[in-house]
């Protein structure tokens, strides 16, 4: 048996002119999944997400949707539902004929499109606000309509293009909360662009990080955080960011260490994709949380001292900033603990849970 | 530390405002001078066409009407003369009405239809197509009189109405055709992509998306176009006919005749009757007409 996938996308180049937008782009999307795109800006999340929706025309390539080449198709005969960033709710109509307008274009008998407005504004929420115009609503009852147009066109896939990127902090985490859910119930496969990492480590299943139209990682959204592939995704990923420090391989009796400075770190529990070598230029990556603050010396190879340098409490946690060999790190601690500038301290790393990157082609070694 | 001074002298609370500041003064100063010399022309027309023959004769071009006569007003409307006919404006104004309106419609829909396809349904050359469009607009006119005086006689539409109608049309595009799409640009694409997921085509979104937001727009070039169309010598002269003559054309052959004394009363009653729907137009929609001005303006 062949498992069909939901939406296949094989060598998908776009360019406008000269500029080359995606590159020989290849995604497998599993039936059911949420697949967020990831991204900063103008790496061509969107424009991905255009070219799958049918608004933007590809150079090169094929789409699948369903087992369906839609390549050529139109937007309404690919089986998608899109929701907007600026929601794009048609400000004349009321919220009813905004859900229904795809319904009615298609042609569909009244009673049809009355059980499925009345089964999409059930879903979310939306019966009191049936006869109210988009600008009698506010900025999360927007976006939620604009959900209920995708829903109520009983679609297989769908497109959410930074949906909640225009509204406020708290609101953003509601609304995230109800479209995980929302998954959960319908079991839609969904595509969800965003340049939010949150919300991309929150809702997905997979994550596709890109950078200049090349996706750089695909993973689970825990690996990606983990074992980052190369020095972008690591550096993208992770609020507080990832700390840095650039050194190079010792190898001291067939065990290897990093060294930078006056720091050296044993690397005899890190796991190593290919072999080391000796006087290796390298990167060594940690983030805040895998690397702890004590008062006395830790284990030998696994610790040093540092001064520090800055406190800044968070609320649930403290980032406490402190100099290692001469360059500023920054460690996640129990806000139960205040630290003074300049007071003297030990590291103790994890090295299992650190990465190392080559530092002339930035790949995960 | 000094302390700080609690005195009731000490500035507190709204800052107050100076009624006669030097600018001020300088300002409204310079605005009634302007004011002033656009309304006296005004003025003196009105007051003149008021007067009977007599009283004009005496020479008092600013002095108030001794007895008023609304007369010359009844004149230009129903009987001046132009050349060889006496029958007043009234039959210059229903030519221009008849020119005016389909002209308007014809141009505006054309128009409104081009400039969404230009903003939204970018095709190959649609940014070369805009280009030679707005060329138009600043190539003048008298080029391509000859010209299209021979296309509308090849056509045999020159000195009708339909002539007219066409000329007009033509000479509205470039403009309006850069004003709506202007404003389609200014919308938000994603309402146009939401449309089109939602299975719409070119018309229906025109139609139920696009126009029922554009109300703004149309305003201002039915503004422009009324205004402008009214206000047109030059193509009434030459391609209207005889028959058809507009508005303008026939005042300038009420005011240049050159039979019998200059009736300066009628010849302003009939200047002021003949700029009325431009200037009443103005009056009531000065907001718009700024508004389609700086719309315009903004090359997207």
């Amino acid at each position: 048996m062949i498992i069909v996938n939901s939406v296949s996308i094989k060598d998908l180049s776009v360019s406008f002119g000269s500029v080359s937008v995606l590159k020989d782009l290849n995604i497998e999307v599993a039936d059911g999944e949420f697949l967020v795109l990831l991204g900063p800006s103008g790496c061509g999340k969107s424009t991905l997400l255009n070219c799958i929706a049918g608004l933007l025309d590809i150079s090169e390539g094929q789409i699948f949707i369903k087992g369906k080449n839609v390549t050529w198709e139109e937007p309404k005969d690919r089986g998608i539902g899109m929701v907007f960033q600026s929601y794009a709710l048609y400000p004349q109509m009321t919220v009813e004929k905004n859900l229904s307008f795809g319904l009615r274009v298609a042609g569909l008998a009244k009673a049809e499109i009355q059980q499925r407005i009345a089964n999409a504004a059930d879903i979310l929420q939306l019966e009191p606000l049936l006869q109210r115009k988009p600008a009698a609503l506010s900025g999360g009852q927007r976006q939620r309509v604009a959900i209920g147009r995708a829903l109520v066109r009983d679609v297989d896939v769908f497109l959410f293009d930074e949906p909640l990127s225009n509204l406020d902090a708290k609101l953003r985490s509601e609304l995230r909360v109800e479209i995980k859910r929302l998954h959960h119930k319908l079991a839609n496969t969904m595509i969800y662009v965003t340049h939010d990492q949150i919300e991309a480590l929150t809702l997905a299943d997979r994550i596709a990080v890109m950078k200049g139209g090349l996706i750089q990682q695909l993973d689970e959204p825990l690996t990606i955080y983990n074992k980052p592939r190369n020095l972008f995704v690591a550096s993208f990923i992770g609020s507080p960011a990832m700390n840095f420090l650039r050194g190079k391989l010792t190898e001291i009796d067939g065990a290897f260490s990093f060294t930078a400075a006056d720091l050296t770190v044993s690397l005899a529990k890190y796991e190593t994709q290919e072999k080391l070598t000796n006087e290796r230029d390298v990167i060594f990556g940690f983030r805040p949380e895998h690397i702890a603050i004590t008062d006395k010396p830790g284990q030998k190879g696994l610790s040093c001292e540092a001064v520090v340098d800055l406190d800044e409490p968070m609320g649930a946690d403290s980032l406490v900033w402190l100099k290692v060999a001469g360059k500023p790190i920054s460690v996640r601690v129990d806000s139960g603990r205040r630290y003074m500038p300049g007071e003297k301290v030990f590291l103790s790393f994890n090295p299992a849970m650190a990465s190392l990157f080559d530092a002339t082609t930035e790949e995960r070694i | 530390m000094t302390a700080i001074s609690t005195l009731p002298t000490e500035p507190r609370g709204k800052r107050p405002t100076r009624t006669f500041a030097p600018a001020t003064i300088m300002i409204y100063g310079i605005l009634l001078v302007a004011a002033l010399y656009y309304i006296l022309p005004l003025y003196v027309m009105i007051v003149t066409s008021l007067k009977g023959m007599p009283e004009i004769r005496l020479g008092n071009i600013f002095s108030t009407p001794v007895e008023i006569t609304f007369q010359p007003w009844s004149t230009a409307w129903t009987s001046a003369c132009t050349g060889l006919y006496c029958e007043g404006l009234k039959v210059g104004f229903w030519n221009s009405v008849k020119i005016m309106i389909p002209s308007v419609i014809v141009s505006i829909l054309i128009a409104s239809v081009n400039g969404y396809a230009l903003a939204n349904w970018r095709f190959k050359g649609s940014e070369i197509f805009f280009s030679i469009l707005l060329f138009g607009a600043f190539i003048p006119y008298q080029v391509m009189l000859y010209p299209l005086v021979i296309i509308t006689r090849e056509l045999g539409i020159f000195g009708t109405l339909t002539g007219i109608i066409v000329i007009h049309t033509i000479f509205g595009m470039p403009i309006l055709t850069l004003l709506f799409r202007n404003y389609f640009a200014s919308l938000p694409t994603e309402l146009f992509k939401a449309a089109r997921v939602d299975g719409a085509g070119f018309w229906r979104i025109f139609f139920q998306i696009m126009v029922p937001l554009s109300a703004p727009i149309f305003v201002v070039a039915v503004i422009m176009q009324v205004t402008g169309i009214w206000n047109d010598f030059l193509f009434g002269v030459i391609f209207a006919g005889s028959k058809n003559v507009p508005m303008t054309v026939q005042l300038n052959n009420i005011v240049n005749s050159t039979q019998g004394v200059k009736e300066y009363n009628v010849n302003m009653a009939a200047t002021i009757l003949t700029g009325a729907v431009p200037l009443l137009v103005y009056f009531f929609s000065g907001k718009y007409f700024v508004r389609g001005i700086a719309a315009g303006a903004v090359k997207g």
